[in-house]
């Protein structure tokens, strides 16, 4: 147990920790930190849905969970069920077989819910079709093909700054308010 | 025929790997795979192609590793009776992937004891096979309602629960039926290829150079494994060599990759024996070394560095200072961390013969990759095969017999120890041009790229097309072996546990359900 004290002690707090290579990147998460909770005060939730992504996307949504960013601190939690959530990130082109558990994910989040497409994939559908939307005989292509988006993030992977940027852009639109 | 006529009899392919290819008839198939595992190899891949384009009906391909290296054979299928002999009373991981064959190109193991569907579900009909030549991948079919037909346990008191594809956490999708009594597990049925999004066939639109971001992204956690095993069998078919600069730095590359994960793998099996602390203190220094990368190489997992002919980045004096640093700083903190995993009561009581695979069973399975070093499944090729510039460092395999948790944690930290001692080997970078031109392919050419990967092996399998196209391109993630053994991992543990039984294996579903 002292070993356990003794390190976190030695850790710190790195949420707040001076910033030196990433100074931009920290200022920004501070900034973004306040407005997400002026916006919803400490009380979003989140459900990930990963419909088909190479699994890149998927680690940038764990990132935001580490102390740098810290995510729950700001009140924003992933949790287990699309029945507590407020949001879906969803991850991916929508694989053809993942078109009927997405569309179930999203209906059983209830009402006003929004939706955030993640990636490259997400948003166009990535390199894994030429068509443009990403169709092929196994993916149905981008998110917004299969559900209504409310926020698209590019990105290959998107930073996890882009994704508190991207949570925030959503939760500003008014619509949860609405 | 033996397996030294075999090597004798064909022609080692050029490139960086002792990777021997023939094409053999059904007996000799059947004789070599069975001559392979006695002697204590194993199966790597297996996987079909339509040979249409050379007036051949089609093939079926298996790469298998024996101590003197891979043997890739060749044995070719008529149109008109598209099967092959079963190999899965052989390798017991062949059985998906013979399943996954038949539903992509329609070949059928011959005898098989499994012919359930695997990769498809209800998105495109039996009948259609996508892999073959005359399919245009950008065919959509309607959904058809999936019956699967899961295998069920009866008896007094048991029941199904069954998870996913959508799971409680940030995870990929995927299907697990678990039979019960009370909490315990008795049977573990897994039903995966919910991701599939055809991988393989959109390749066969690329030219080599645009497939190596694709090859980048079939499992984005082990990007720089797959960029290098596919710029390994391009630079094979086109007998091209990189520089020793590029090389090294590939290396560099790879075992970072290795840190990074194994550090998020730690940090999440603390979490899920209830030591948050392990979490928060793992993925401080996984984000670490993720800025790290982002700062040096311009991305933090890596992506789009390698590429055919050499790496498209470059590590200078300071770079060299930075990354040093950082494995100093990890050096320190990982002991730290892990005397405090070691001495921890709760921790340890988890970890220790929970999902225990022996050394027995998983020889007798094909465990592989990391899990398997973990059970005493000595196979890691860079240390067995090394390639430049792995022949030079004498790479300590770590491996351990308790095959539960805690032996896979254990492996997870001897291995960040020992990436750690070849990165500070590797960044006396020598000299070299950082890319070299690769020349064009010739048609009809088979390159294999095999490389170590953080789970375990990564095989790319390419054949060539007309003018540096890809005439068919089979990336293999050792998951596919290592699926069907955690359904036996769990068999007599609790329900509870799974999550981090499932967790210890970390597998891909990506890399599997291409």
């Amino acid at each position: 147990m002292y070993r356990i004290i003794r390190q976190i002690m030695k850790t710190g707090i790195k949420t707040e920790a001076p910033p030196q290579a990433d100074d931009a990147l920290r200022v920004e998460a501070q900034r973004l930190q306040e407005e997400i909770l002026g916006h919803i005060g400490r009380a979003l939730t989140i459900r990930h849905v990963d419909a088909g992504s190479c699994n890149g996307c998927d680690l940038e949504i764990h990132a935001l969970n580490n102390a740098y960013y810290n995510i729950e601190g700001m009140g924003v939690r992933f949790v287990a069920s699309p029945r507590h959530a407020d949001m879906l990130l969803v991850t991916g082109p929508v694989s053809r077989h993942m078109e009927v558990a997405l569309r179930r994910t999203y209906d059983a989040v209830p009402e006003p819910k929004l939706v955030i497409a993640v990636g490259d994939c997400g948003c166009g559908g990535g390199i894994f079709c030429h068509a443009s939307g990403g169709e092929s005989y196994a993916s149905c292509g981008k998110v917004s093909n299969v559900i209504p988006v409310d926020v698209a993030v590019p990105g290959c992977p998107p930073t996890p700054i882009m994704l508190l940027q991207a949570i925030l852009t959503a939760v500003a639109s008014g619509k949860k308010s609405d | 025929m033996r397996l030294e006529e075999f090597t004798a009899k064909f022609n080692k392919l050029p490139g960086a790997m002792p990777v021997w290819h023939g094409t053999v008839d059904a007996t000799q198939f059947r004789t070599l795979c069975e001559q392979v595992k006695h002697d204590g190899g194993k199966l790597v891949a297996l996987w079909g192609s339509d040979e249409s384009p050379c007036d051949a009906g089609y093939a079926l391909h298996v790469a298998l590793v024996t101590a003197a290296g891979m043997l890739c054979l060749t044995l070719p299928v008529k149109a008109e009776r598209p099967a092959y002999p079963d190999i899965s009373d052989i390798f017991f991981g062949a059985s998906r992937m013979q399943r996954a064959v038949a539903d992509l190109l329609g070949l059928h193991a011959a005898g098989a004891d499994d012919q359930r569907k695997w990769l498809r579900h209800a998105s495109w009909p039996g009948n259609v096979h996508p892999l073959r030549k005359n399919f245009d991948g950008n065919t959509s079919f309607p959904t058809e309602t999936d019956a699967y037909p899961f295998v069920s346990v009866s008896g007094e008191g048991v029941h199904e629960i069954p998870v996913g594809p959508v799971h409680a956490g940030t995870i990929e999708p995927g299907h697990f039926r678990f039979s019960v009594i009370g909490d315990r597990v008795l049977r573990l049925e897994e039903r995966l290829g919910y991701k599939h999004k055809g991988i393989e066939k959109r390749f066969e639109s690329l030219s080599l150079e645009q497939g190596a971001k694709l090859a980048g992204r079939i499992s984005g956690d082990s990007t720089v494994a797959y960029a290098w095993a596919y710029a390994q069998a391009v630079e094979s078919a086109a007998a091209a060599a990189p520089s020793p600069r590029a090389l090294a730095l590939r290396a560099v590359l790879l075992e970072l990759e290795r840190i990074h994960n194994h550090l998020g793998d730690l940090g999440y099996l603390g979490n899920d024996a209830a030591l948050a602390f392990g979490f928060a203190q793992f993925w401080i220094l996984k984000e670490e070394a993720l800025r790290m990368n982002n700062e040096l190489f311009g991305h933090r997992y890596l992506m789009d560095k390698i590429v055919p002919g050499g790496v498209v980045c470059d590590l200078d004096g300071p770079g060299i200072d930075r990354v040093l640093q950082l494995l100093k700083h990890l050096e320190h903190e990982v002991k730290t961390l892990k005397d405090i995993y070691d001495e921890h009561a709760g921790v340890q009581d988890r970890f220790l013969t929970t999902g225990r695979v022996t050394p027995e069973l998983a020889a007798q399975l094909d465990l592989t990759g990391l899990p398997g070093r973990a059970s005493g499944q000595a196979w890691d090729a860079r240390a067995q095969f090394p390639c430049a510039p792995y022949d030079k460092l004498e790479v300590r395999m770590a491996t351990h017999r308790n095959g539960d948790v805690a032996a896979r944690v254990i492996v997870r930290f001897e291995e960040i120890v020992e990436s750690i001692r070849l990165i500070r080997l590797l960044v006396k970078l020598p000299a070299g041009e950082l890319r070299a031109t690769v020349a064009d392919v010739p048609e009809n050419a088979l390159g294999i790229g095999w490389v170590e990967g953080w789970r375990g092996e990564i095989l790319v399998a390419l054949h060539t097309g007309k003018n540096n196209s890809i005439r068919r391109l089979h990336p293999h993630d050792p998951s596919w072996q290592n699926w069907p053994v955690l359904e036996h991992a769990i068999i007599g543990n609790i329900v509870p546990d799974f999550p981090l039984i499932n967790k210890s294996f970390n597998l891909s579903y990506a890399g599997q359900d291409l």
